[in-house]
């Protein structure tokens, strides 16, 4: 009881020594942080007010005025799909991936071998898309031509690899493999971090049980880092949602709504349709492109806000 | 086990959302200037009456590698010009014309009376004249990539049946018959088109829609109509594509078709190759498009596509040159009236088909074209 009463009259006491010097410090500190939020809020309510206002003519507007004469649904919904599809792929693959680069990073390599991993992950997150666009048709996408080529005669039954395989290798598949690559550094980023941070008693407690290694990352590790993987991926499906220059490079598109992972007939995403007919529109077709926008702006709304319900039932249970 | 740096990895994971709102913002900045620049854009070309001599035009992305030579040689020989030429597109570059945007407009196609296009340009001319003469020609190959087949001959219609997926093997029939002695292999067809909205395009589509119509059923237009094709961005994203796959075929500019085999395609009854001189040709021969040329100095071309003339190459593209005789200062009227001429000039086609792989202009063009420039009012 002394001792408490102690410490709040020396802190007393040092509050009135530096006295207004240091509450005006405080106040110029939350004033910028509040600054620094009300920035953010006031930015995205003005990118949502462009989108809204620039894309409401062609929402509003009949399908002969806009591209293609389709009603904007019409328009935007294979797009969307080729959007979701390739973000999904690109997860799928990343996801697992990374959670497993992070494991052995944050508990199995040797220390010195961690670190150097660690620096190279994250290296491939500075490497621009426009570069990993051009490594995708001219790298990987040949080199992926046999192999859809060997899925389409071993696999063809499975609807994804129906075919006929495409002899340039600009695919789905290979988009999305570019794609898992770009977010494979976020996600494991994340993952990392919060796989570092697992309390040692948890890990050494399971261990002390008898767990072997792989017992104790599951038991101890994995269900403390859970909430953090799903907001790494939410972050790296975001990233792929959007991506433009490395999809609008590779991937062949032909406005074809399919599952169809290997042929040269492919979805187009919402982000590269923008980028490949921006340049040559005019009028009410650039509306209808920015509406487009807008319909990406609400998918990734949506992925986010479902990111969040997820972790938040995570972190009740 | 577990001795990261903590604070650097953190960091990088938040310098990369940083990073990628900017992006996302400099995105919407740029879409939102573009859009605003129509109205605002005007001002400055047509206040100034002291020195200047600065013109700003827009349009045809076609053009702009020509456009940018023209006015590196341009500036260079007239210090005291500024000519700045923005690719918006050639819809863009009608458009900002007829607004009064910029002083001159490169566009793909001629102005239209569908929208009243022409008819605003004229009055956006008024009390002058309009001018539109063709600037840039540019043949476009059909490029393929067949090991082993060095020489192809198509006719019209068998093309379009590959472009619109019809004819799916490379031993054909409708192939064969018009390459005896080539050995055909069985292959895949893989027809290659643009992605991206463009006047090759364009242009492409309706050569096939003039020529065969019985077959090419689908819509004239910049964005390629047939679903399910092989399809990349710009020239050499076509160009790039078809080198990749074995049994591609694809159109592109000729100058950008680089070491790929080019088709033969059937006129009359020669085989023609997308040369200079047989691009040129074909605009010579053309009629002048009666609707779309209604003043002295409107030369728009309703191309002969279905030509049969020897010599000729029918799939061009023909890019125009959009402005007015008469402008709000005399030192604008100077700069848009030397800068048209240097571009149609023989020198600056020369320079073109140099820089941007374009055909020139013929002499019997050159002269057809210089009088309508000359028009301009300077002074």
């Amino acid at each position: 009881m002394a001792s408490v009463d102690t410490t709040t009259n020396a802190g007393q006491l040092l509050a009135a020594a530096s006295g207004g010097r240091r509450r005006r410090g405080d106040r110029i500190f939350s004033r910028t942080a509040v600054l620094a939020a009300v920035t953010i809020l006031a930015l995205l309510a003005g990118v949502a007010i462009f989108l809204l206002s620039e894309g409401f003519p062609a929402l509003t507007a009949s399908a002969s005025e806009l591209p293609e004469g389709k009603t904007f649904v019409d328009y935007v919904a294979p797009l969307a799909f080729g959007t979701v599809l390739a973000a999904a792929l690109a997860a799928l693959v990343a996801v697992p991936l990374a959670v497993a680069v992070a494991l052995f990073i944050t508990h199995i390599a040797p220390p010195r071998i961690a670190l150097t991993l660690g620096y190279l992950v994250d290296l491939l997150a500075a490497i621009p898309s426009i570069i990993y666009g051009l490594w995708g048709i001219f790298v990987l996408g040949p080199a992926a031509v046999p192999v859809m080529k060997w899925l389409e005669e071993k696999l063809g039954f499975i609807p994804i690899f129906e075919g006929p395989a495409s002899v340039t290798g600009r695919t789905m598949l290979v988009a999305g493999l570019v794609l898992a690559v770009m977010i494979l550094p976020i996600v494991s980023a994340v993952s990392r971090e919060a796989f570092a941070q697992t309390p040692r008693r948890l890990q050494e407690g399971a261990q002390a049980l008898g767990a072997t290694r792989w017992e104790m990352i599951r038991m101890t590790v994995l269900p403390f880092g859970r909430s953090s993987v799903i907001s790494g991926a939410m972050l790296g499906l975001g990233r792929a949602l959007g991506e433009t220059m490395a999809v609008t490079i590779i991937l062949s598109v032909s406005g074809a709504v399919t599952f169809n992972l290997i042929s040269q007939a492919n979805p187009s995403t919402i982000a590269a349709n923008i980028a490949l007919n921006f340049p040559e529109s005019s009028g009410l077709a650039i509306n209808a492109l920015i509406a487009t926008g807008l319909v990406l702006f609400a998918i990734t709304l949506v992925t986010n806000m479902g990111a969040r319900a997820i972790i938040a039932r995570a972190n009740r249970e | 086990m577990s001795n990261k740096p903590k604070g650097r990895l953190m960091s990088s994971s938040r310098w990369l959302v940083v990073i990628a709102f900017a992006v996302a913002l400099a995105l919407g900045v740029a879409a939102c200037g573009s859009s605003s620049s129509e109205e605002t854009g005007g001002g400055g070309s047509s206040s100034g009456g002291e020195v200047s001599g600065e013109i700003a035009g827009a349009g045809s992305t076609a053009q702009q590698a020509a456009q940018e030579a023209w006015i590196a040689e341009f500036e260079s020989a007239n210090s005291g010009a500024t000519i700045s030429y923005d690719p918006v597109g050639s819809g863009g570059g009608r458009e900002q014309f007829i607004a009064g945007g910029v002083a001159y407009a490169g566009s793909d196609a001629a102005l239209s009376t569908e929208e009243g296009e022409l008819e605003k340009a004229e009055k956006q001319c008024s009390p002058g004249e309009l001018i539109e003469v063709p600037d840039y020609i540019s043949p476009i190959a059909i490029i393929y990539n067949l090991p082993g087949v060095e020489e192809l001959k198509l006719d019209p219609e068998t093309l379009a049946k590959i472009f619109a997926q019809e004819i799916s093997s490379w031993d054909d029939p409708a192939i064969a018959k018009d390459n005896p002695g080539v050995e055909l292999p069985s292959t895949r067809i893989t027809p290659v088109n643009r992605s991206d909205e463009s006047g090759t395009t364009q242009n492409f589509t309706e050569y096939l829609s003039e020529v065969v119509p019985s077959v090419w059923k689908f819509e004239v237009s910049g964005d390629w109509p047939v679903k399910g094709g092989e399809a990349a961005s710009g020239t050499s994203g076509v160009v790039e594509a078809v080198s990749a796959g074995e049994g591609t075929i694809g159109y592109a500019d000729a100058s950008q078709a680089g070491e790929l085999s080019v088709a033969k395609v059937k006129v009359g009854s020669e085989w023609a190759e997308p040369t200079a001189e047989a691009a040129a040709k074909i605009v010579e021969e053309s009629p002048l498009d009666k609707e779309l040329s209604p003043g002295k100095y409107t030369i728009a071309y309703e191309l002969d596509r279905k030509t049969e003339s020897q010599g000729t190459y029918p799939i061009v593209l023909v890019s125009y040159f959009i402005a007015c005789t008469k402008y709000g200062s005399a030192s604008e009227a100077e700069a848009v009236k030397a800068y048209a001429e240097y571009v149609v000039s023989p020198e600056g086609q020369e320079l073109a088909a140099k820089q941007a792989g374009s055909a020139p202009l013929s002499p019997a063009l050159t002269k057809k074209v210089t009088p309508a420039v000359e028009a301009i009012e300077a002074g």
